[in-house]
């Protein structure tokens, strides 16, 4: 069982009820496959990811953004238990998507740095801290069913 | 994985916009390291307060931004360039270079946070590019 403090539970509700999905979830995507490019193998159907212009203006990287963000809700919403509400995903990921499990550190960095973006000052070293435990026990939960 | 000329040119053109703010960035990477990555705390255990924007974290957060400003400087090789501080890290720091990768999110998060516009995606990777260079210069005298 994982233990919030009181601050670091109403950092993560306060972050996840401030920022736009839609802008948060496209830009740490499109960042993610332009900064550590090898990530593209995992969207082979996406078409266009040429290049960063091209990247930031795909709309499956858009739409796709959107449903990374709806899945890390359900963990904002199940703090307490993100093991069990990530078991069907992380299922998802090991058997159907194959993804190296690696690579959710590096999307966890893009959004740390997006969202870093968006909040400004308001992004201090505490906040920091609340935001990177939540994803490191999110990416925790999204390996727990690799085998 | 090496730089480009466009991430050489990107890099310091990147440094020569937000190098007067050096000190401050130094001492927010710093600050959010110590914070974010207590197992770092263990390296300074000889300062009186390790707190974030502290008089020693402030003063060591300039001397490590200097070194990064330094690295800009001797772009071209990295390697020569930082040879004895490669030394100062490996014989008398002996910092776990795995620290190196943390240090390097910490000022990526800090210029994230201070220069939002001009932090874009393709200077996001030049900088990463950058930090990853450094801290490969830096283990050299290691082992």
């Amino acid at each position: 069982m994982v233990k919030w403090s009181d601050f670091e539970r109403a950092t993560i509700q306060d972050i996840f009820s401030k920022i736009s999905y839609d802008v948060v979830g496209s830009a740490a995507l499109s960042r993610c496959l332009i900064v550590y490019p090898w990530t593209q193998r995992y969207f082979g159907s996406f078409g266009n990811l040429y290049n960063a212009a091209a990247i930031t203006t795909n709309p499956k990287v858009a739409a796709h953004g959107k449903v990374i963000m709806a899945g890390l809700e359900k963990a904002v919403k199940n703090m307490d238990d993100i093991k069990t509400t990530y078991k069907d995903l992380s299922v998802l990921h090991s058997e159907k998507l194959q993804v190296d499990p690696d690579n959710f550190n590096l999307l966890g960095d893009c959004l740390t740095i997006v969202v870093a973006g968006q909040m400004g000052a308001a992004f201090t070293p505490e906040v920091q801290g609340a935001f990177q435990k939540f994803l490191a026990v999110v990416v925790a939960s999204l390996r727990k069913q690799y085998y | 994985m090496s730089l480009s000329a466009k991430d050489k040119a990107t890099v310091k053109a990147f440094w020569a916009k937000i190098s007067s703010n050096g000190e401050a960035i130094g001492a927010d990477a710093l600050s959010r390291m110590l914070v974010v990555y207590p197992q770092t705390k263990t390296y300074f255990s000889h300062w009186k307060d390790m707190s974030p924007g502290s008089a020693p974290v402030k003063k060591h957060g300039a001397t490590v931004m200097a070194g990064v400003a330094d690295a800009v400087a001797k772009i071209d090789n990295l390697t020569s360039g930082l040879l004895s501080l490669s030394e100062l890290h490996a014989f008398t720091l002996r910092v776990d270079p795995a620290n190196f990768k943390i240090l390097a999110h910490n000022i990526l998060v800090v210029l994230a946070s201070s220069f939002p516009k001009d932090f874009t995606p393709e200077v996001h990777v030049a900088m990463d590019k950058f930090l990853a260079a450094v801290a490969l210069a830096l283990s050299e005298k290691y082992r």
